[in-house]
């Protein structure tokens, strides 16, 4: 009777103490999974047995036997599903990259504009934004793409610029570049110039500790890095060849090419990422109160000064966190490339692949193991940065 | 430090500011009327009056941080116009602390202070910094210097926000309501600082319902209300023989409790 008692007491005091109680909690819930997952295995297993297929990977080896048009490496039909598969994550890194980049130009762009006293400003980038914002990301894909393929001409007859530019419904054709060997000469030059800028950087930084001097960092950076290699490119005689595409038959030879379904895509992920990035970049604006402006102005410090010393490193913080799941959103939200086409990893190993060979459950882990990869990346990325910029709190 | 002490204090004949027939409108709504104000170099002013009427709208139209929109206002025989050399020139002379500190969370205490010197008077790190320690010294917490302010109490906060502002030796300081943001066992703190200031004979308006501080350190104390100037008088004058009912009113609401 006593010991039951006691017993009772033990585990009151076990479940009642808050550190101990965390530690029953985690051990209970571990287990929990572990069970969940070991049944779910063991239950995949049954059934792939049941229906005669094994669990290998070995398909992967095996002649993919599909076209795709857009990869940056050689692919054929004849190359493995292996091969397929690494044209997919090209494709859906390129899209994700190209998509992050644009999305946070142009995200930055209106967030800051949305701030503007310019009433029609202001009006134009809010209406545009919750336009945007309000209609699933799919639609505007599909939108988009239409607009690409129905609404743009034949290659016959293609919208120009200056004859060397194409827009066409089977795509944007535009000059390649072909260096000469003074080239080289250029790429020297921009090396020097970066090499210079980061140089320069903490020079500036060391000067002005020093005596107090300050530079105007940003137009010597900008010189070098870009104006420098400019001269230096006439200089060497414009050492690039442009080969400029040319109407054949059909369709356009030569140049480079932007295919539609990447044109639609790329357009539509990133301009409807950026109406949410805008947003961010606004609240985080708003977020740095006004008492820090005018305790910079207070002290002295010019408007310009003030945003790039005080604003902007405080925005930023509360900017960076959303703005990871932002650059996740569009990443994953790419894989709808397949609704129009865009050969990424869905498309690739998650569709033909899987399909021709059956092997669903292989493939399937294949696909989320990627997209897992490609997320965690970006996350971790954006969370050192995040730590590096983070308050001080108490 | 006694009354008579700080009374005593050279106060010059100079103008420092002067604000003449000032108005300030929000919209339609007149803010400040007819604002007259001289103060010589060396002064320590403390305006007082009720909630909303317009103390804080004065003080920060002498550093510009509002516009007003008629009569003239002259710091240290500059005029504050539009003209940005203009505003530049009466910042550097006119210090500010503000009711909640506004020091810059993402910066330690030491880069709080020293960055005005350094972008504003383009003086080397070593300089500002070695200025920046000498204050921190004086307002007692020198040992803070590496840290950042949300790590710091309220009343170390505003001292380092009255630091801050020293640096660039203003040889105007406005102060809005430094105390009011303050748990009571810091209020002394940060006005024993304020008192030690005075004595430098720095001019000082100071806007404080803290009535101990005003008998203490103020030449002159005047009073707001309706965005007016209503009364003004030397602060024992102003205390025990008021002129007005308005002043006569604010005094018996603020020194009941
Ligand atoms: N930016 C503003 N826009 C409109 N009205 C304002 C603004 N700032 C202050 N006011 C109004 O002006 C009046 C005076 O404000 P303020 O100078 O802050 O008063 P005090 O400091 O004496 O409490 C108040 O009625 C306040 O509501
Ligand atoms: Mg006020």
């Amino acid at each position: 009777m006593e010991s039951v008692e006691q017993k009772r007491n033990i585990i009151s005091t076990l479940w009642n103490d808050k550190e101990k109680r965390a530690v029953i909690i985690q051990i209970f819930s571990i287990a929990g999974l572990f069970a969940l997952v070991w049944f779910m295995i063991g239950n995949a297993i049954s059934n792939l047995d049941a229906l005669g297929k094994g669990f290998s990977f070995d398909f992967l080896f095996q002649p993919a036997s599909y076209d795709i048009n857009q990869h940056l490496i050689s692919y054929t039909s004849r190359d493995t599903h292996l091969r397929a598969t690494i044209i997919g994550i090209m494709n859906t890194a390129m899209i994700a990259v190209a998509g992050i980049i644009l999305a946070t130009v142009v995200g930055f762009t209106l967030g800051v504009l949305r701030l503007s006293k310019n009433f029609l400003i202001n009006r134009i980038v809010y209406i545009y934004i919750e336009y945007i914002r309000n209609v699933p990301v799919l639609l505007h894909i599909l939108l988009v793409h239409g607009v690409v393929v129905h609404s743009l001409p034949n290659p016959k007859a293609a919208m120009t610029f200056n004859d060397s530019f194409f827009l066409t419904k089977r795509g944007f054709f535009m000059p390649s570049p072909d260096f000469e060997s003074a080239m080289t000469v250029v790429w020297i030059a921009l090396a020097i110039g970066i090499a210079f800028t980061f140089w320069f950087r903490r020079y500036a930084k060391r000067v002005q500790d020093e005596t107090g001097k300050i530079f105007p960092v940003f137009l010597i950076s900008f010189g070098a890095v870009v104006i420098f290699p400019v001269l230096v490119y006439f200089l060497a005689g414009s050492p690039i060849t442009w080969e400029i595409p040319v109407l054949k038959g059909f369709n356009f030879k030569g140049g480079m090419v932007v295919r539609p379904e990447f044109l639609a895509l790329w357009l539509a992920l990133s301009l409807y990422t950026a109406a949410f990035i805008a947003e961010i970049v606004r609240a985080g604006i708003i977020a740095v109160s006004h008492g820090q402006t005018e305790a910079a102005y207070a002290l002295g410090l010019r408007p310009g000064r003030t945003t790039q010393l005080i604003v902007i490193p405080q925005a930023l913080r509360v900017i960076v966190p959303p703005l990871t799941s932002q650059y996740l959103n569009l990443t994953k939200n790419s894989s709808l490339a397949i609704a129009i086409g865009y050969m990424d990893i869905v498309a690739t190993i998650g569709g033909i692949s899987l399909n021709q060979t059956g092997r669903e459950m292989e493939c399937m882990i294949i696909v989320l193991a990627l997209y897992l990869i490609f997320s965690l990346s970006i996350s971790s990325v954006m969370n050192w940065y995040n730590k590096r910029i983070k308050l001080v709190e108490r | 430090m006694s009354e008579a002490q700080t009374s005593k204090m050279a106060v010059s004949d100079e103008t420092v500011i002067k604000i003449h027939k000032m108005h300030k409108w929000y919209g339609s709504f007149h803010v400040l009327k007819d604002i007259n104000l001289d103060v010589k170099r060396g002064e320590r002013i403390v305006v007082c009056g009720p909630s909303g009427s317009g103390k804080s709208t004065m003080i920060r139209c002498i550093n510009r941080l509002e516009e007003h929109q008629q009569g003239d206002i002259i710091v240290d025989g500059v005029e504050l116009t539009n003209d940005l050399k203009n505003i530049d020139a009466i910042r550097r002379e006119v210090g500010m602390v503000f009711q909640h500190f506004n020091l810059f969370p993402h910066l330690t205490i030491l880069e709080n202070l020293s960055l005005a010197p350094i972008w504003v008077k383009r003086e080397p790190r070593k300089q500002a910094e070695e200025t920046a320690m000498r204050y921190l010294e004086r307002v007692k917490i020198p040992e803070q210097a590496l840290k950042y302010p949300g790590q710091l109490s309220g009343g170390q906060q505003q001292r380092v926000a009255i630091a801050r502002s020293l640096c660039m030796n203003p040889r105007i300081m406005l102060f809005d309501e430094p105390t009011s943001a303050l748990d009571p066992e810091m209020i002394k703190e940060v006005l024993d600082v304020m008192i030690e200031l005075a004595e430098e004979g720095r001019t000082m308006i100071c806007v404080t319902h803290e009535m101990g501080f005003a008998k203490t350190v103020a030449n002159r104390v005047i009073f707001m209300d309706g965005g007016e100037i209503i009364e003004q008088n030397e602060p024992n004058e102003f205390f025990d023989n008021p002129q007005h009912e308005r002043t006569q009113l604010f005094l018996s609401q603020i020194l009941a409790h």
